[in-house]
């Protein structure tokens, strides 16, 4: 990966891309990491505090700040907890920060303090300090939400990137990219009439069935930002291991199709905000499905493909016509395009 | 160079402007560059225009070639 | 059809495909002229299916990558000169400049927005009276059409703030330039574009060239199904324009488009990157409609592009393929690239790059 020369941040460095990879890697890992920060966890598991807790943090800065099915503070509440689920952790506690702008309706925060709250009710987690700060205008975007959360492991499994194995199956636990989609269609500068929500949910009733695979479990990651080949691709470059897709075993929404094929936005790189990527162990690829059975969270769950010693490091996916092609990481800003 | 998708035309919203319908996905389009098009009709519609109106039978014709080359491949495989 | 169907009907063609190519003593090269296709192509993942003696390579039907670098300079110096707000395709944001492309504009604190319809543009244009509101206006015939629609209702509507930089061009004038080249044996014509121009005026690649072309859609089963029919006219030297693409695109195209674009906008020489000056190739606004012409009411001083010598756009712009390029996946990526080759999602470079044909 070439070395971050940007002299000034771009939007692109947020994105979850490669640029945000650079960022990371040249310029925050060289100066904080002392042991637990290198791995790039999305939520880390601690040791010597007694039980194993699980610790994650977030910030959430999307526009709009109210989207189809969901706002800023309820995708806040569950995207903190979806890191700790992928962590094979019940979310218990929350922190909450805000930094809001000067100006800002309180009839928006007081909607967003309610999505909040019945959120982590939903989520099962309580929310236990917090801090507010205000700025002037021009200072942020109408509000940032910061959560941190804290998570109980309770089960043996401990999914991780070295347990995947050539073989292992990957399942994601239902259609993608609803949440990046239905955010893009909803975009001001557009006019668009849709259904499509986002699918922001708490996972943790997913993994929970899923850890009775035991150590048949062997990886967990929510795919967010980059979409569902972000997250494809980590997996790859985790392991150096190939990654093998089926195109027509993708779950996807026929809104996201129409959207994709519209705005010209590859669905595979939409974010989703309550869905997961799951690598189990081969052969137990309908145990898991059947585990997810019946939990709405996991709705169209499936089997998508598998760890393979061909292309190392590589996700290929076998088209619906037949072809083979490379799943690129996606890299910064998503865009639409007309051409 | 230029994206554009099949939208189905759901209603006739004003002067030269109707909104169409994919998947779900609906937009209001300007309707000036095909005045032919008549509600239930099939647009090629880029960056919010109607450009044409879809030939159905010559999409038929074109499916119904597909599926006589997929029969044909299947048969031939069979062999 | 199901996708049973789908995967059999294509490996169908790709069997004649193959059949046609091994019947030919030559190398076939076939230029993709839009690059809709090229971004088809790949995401399909067709060219797994093609043998080694068939090659398809870009053309210049890339409106971001033809685009010369100092039209990012100038909307950016107009942005900055005259305090206005640039409205763009989302295609466009991230095309280097000299200075760094309009996404490094926007981080600065510029003023871009994104669209999807130039109707929207308009809209901005209103929402922001009377702050100059420029439109870039990047695209072929498929969406020139649509500007014109727009600035025709601007007028109506006595938008006064909204302007268009143009950058737009016209598809016969490269096309006619590059079919003279010898080791190109037939063209994957644009299917959009010929929606509004029509399949019948590309006669000329047979008349004065020799060479076949096929008007083709964008599914892939359309895709293969042309690009058999052009290597069979290839392999066999009998070269025809076929419009496979029937169910959108009429002989004579559309007429109301075609009088739109008549009525708003004229032929003037335009510069392409990698081909340079092509005389009549692009489009100005004329008449009354030339009061939203950025270039003329918003004017500055915009210092000829430098580019980097050895960027290679140009040659792949004309059917190089992006390895004979030294920057290639090296200094040039998608996230830090050279030349717009690499920027557009259907530049070929960019192509090759994230669907792995390194």
């Amino acid at each position: 990966m070439a070395r971050n020369t940007a002299t000034k941040i771009q939007l692109g460095h947020g994105g979850g891309g490669r640029m945000s990879g650079r960022l990371i890697r040249d310029l925050i890992l060289p100066r904080l990491d002392r042991g637990y920060l290198g791995s790039l966890p999305d939520s880390v598991v601690l040791s010597g505090l007694g039980d194993s807790i699980a610790y994650t943090t977030d910030s959430y800065v999307v526009s709009p700040i109210f989207f189809p099915g969901g706002n800023i503070g309820s995708l806040a509440v569950h995207g903190t907890c979806n890191d700790l689920a992928c962590s094979a952790a019940r979310p218990v506690f929350l922190s909450l920060g805000l930094i809001l702008e000067e100006g800002f309706p309180m009839d928006q925060l007081e909607t967003i303090l309610h999505s909040i709250a019945e959120a982590a009710d939903s989520a099962g987690v309580e929310i236990v300090t917090g801090d507010t700060k205000v700025v002037p205008k021009g200072s942020a975007d109408k509000i940032f939400i910061n959560t941190s959360g804290i998570g109980k492991i309770e089960s043996p499994v401990r999914p991780s990137p070295g347990r995947i194995s050539v073989g292992d199956r990957i399942i994601v636990s239902g259609s993608v990219g609803n949440h990046g989609m239905a955010v893009m269609l909803s975009r001001a500068e557009f006019s668009f009439d849709f259904e499509l929500k986002s699918d922001s949910a708490s996972v943790w009733p997913v993994v929970e069935r899923l850890l009775e695979l035991g150590p048949g479990l062997k990886f967990l990651r929510d795919p967010t930002r980059g979409g569902l080949a972000a997250t494809l691709n980590e997996i790859a470059s985790l392991t150096g291991y190939g990654i093998a897709i089926d195109e027509s075993a993708i779950p996807l929404d026929k809104s996201v199709v129409a959207a994709s094929e519209i705005l010209g936005i590859d669905p595979l790189q939409a974010a989703n905000e309550g869905k997961i990527v799951a690598v189990v162990e081969m052969g137990m690829d309908q145990v898991a499905l059947d585990l997810m059975e019946g939990c709405w969270q996991a709705r169209g769950a499936a089997v998508i493909g598998g760890v393979t010693r061909e292309h190392p490091s590589r996700v290929v996916l076998t088209t619906r016509v037949g072809g083979s092609r490379v799943v690129a990481e996606p890299s910064g800003e998503l865009l639409p395009r007309i051409c | 160079m230029c994206l554009a998708v099949p939208m189905k035309l759901i209603e006739i919203t004003g002067e030269g402007t109707g909104k169409v319908d994919s998947g779900g996905v609906r937009t209001d389009v300007v309707l000036s560059m095909v005045p032919q098009a008549g509600l239930g009709d099939y647009l090629i519609i880029h960056a919010g225009f109607g450009i044409e109106v879809l030939d159905e039978e010559e999409a038929h014709i074109r499916l119904d070639l597909f599926r006589e080359l997929a029969e044909a491949y299947r048969a031939q495989d069979e062999l | 059809m199901n996708a049973g169907n789908e995967s059999r009907a294509a490996a169908a063609l790709a069997r004649d495909i193959k059949e046609l190519c091994g019947k030919a003593s030559f190398p076939l090269r076939i230029m993709e002229v839009c690059g809709t296709h090229t971004m088809a192509i790949h995401a399909a993942g067709l060219k797994s299916f093609f043998p080694p003696n068939l090659q398809l390579v870009s053309g210049p039907g890339c409106p971001v990558c033809v685009t010369e670098k100092n039209f990012i300079d100038q909307a950016v110096l107009i942005a900055k000169e005259y305090d206005a707000c640039l409205v763009t395709f989302g295609d466009l944001v991230r095309v280097p400049g000299s200075f760094g492309s309009l996404a490094t504009f926007r981080s600065e604190g510029g003023r871009v927005r994104v669209v999807y319809s130039p109707m929207d543009a308009m809209g901005i244009a209103s929402e922001l009276s009377p702050r100059p509101t420029v439109f870039l206006g990047i695209g072929f015939e498929t969406t020139v059409p649509t500007i014109a629609a727009t600035i025709k209702t601007a007028m109506t509507m006595g938008i006064d703030n909204f302007f268009v930089l143009s950058a737009f061009k016209t598809i016969h004038p490269p096309l006619k330039i590059l079919a003279a080249k010898k080791d190109l044996n037939g063209f994957l014509l644009p299917g959009h574009v010929s929606a509004i121009i029509g399949s019948d005026c590309y006669h000329y690649l047979v008349d004065d060239f020799g060479k076949p072309g096929v008007v083709a859609g964008f599914e892939p089963l359309d895709i293969l199904l042309a690009i058999q029919d052009i290597l069979r006219m290839a392999v066999f030297s009998t070269p025809q324009i076929i419009n496979d693409y029937k169910r959108v695109v009429r002989g004579n195209g559309n007429a109301a488009a075609l009088a739109m674009t008549g009525e708003v906008f004229e032929a003037c020489d335009a510069s392409w990157r990698g081909l340079g000056v092509i005389r009549g190739s692009g489009l100005t606004l004329k008449g009354p409609y030339s009061m939203f012409d950025a270039n003329t009411h918003l004017p500055v001083d915009t210092p000829p592009a430098q580019d980097d010598p050895r960027c290679r756009c140009a040659a792949v712009l004309t059917g190089s393929t992006p390895d004979t390029c030294g920057l290639f996946g090296k200094e040039c990526i998608p996230d830090d690239p050279v030349g717009p080759c690499m920027v557009s999602s259907e530049g070929t470079c960019a192509a090759y790059y994230k669907y792995g044909e390194r």
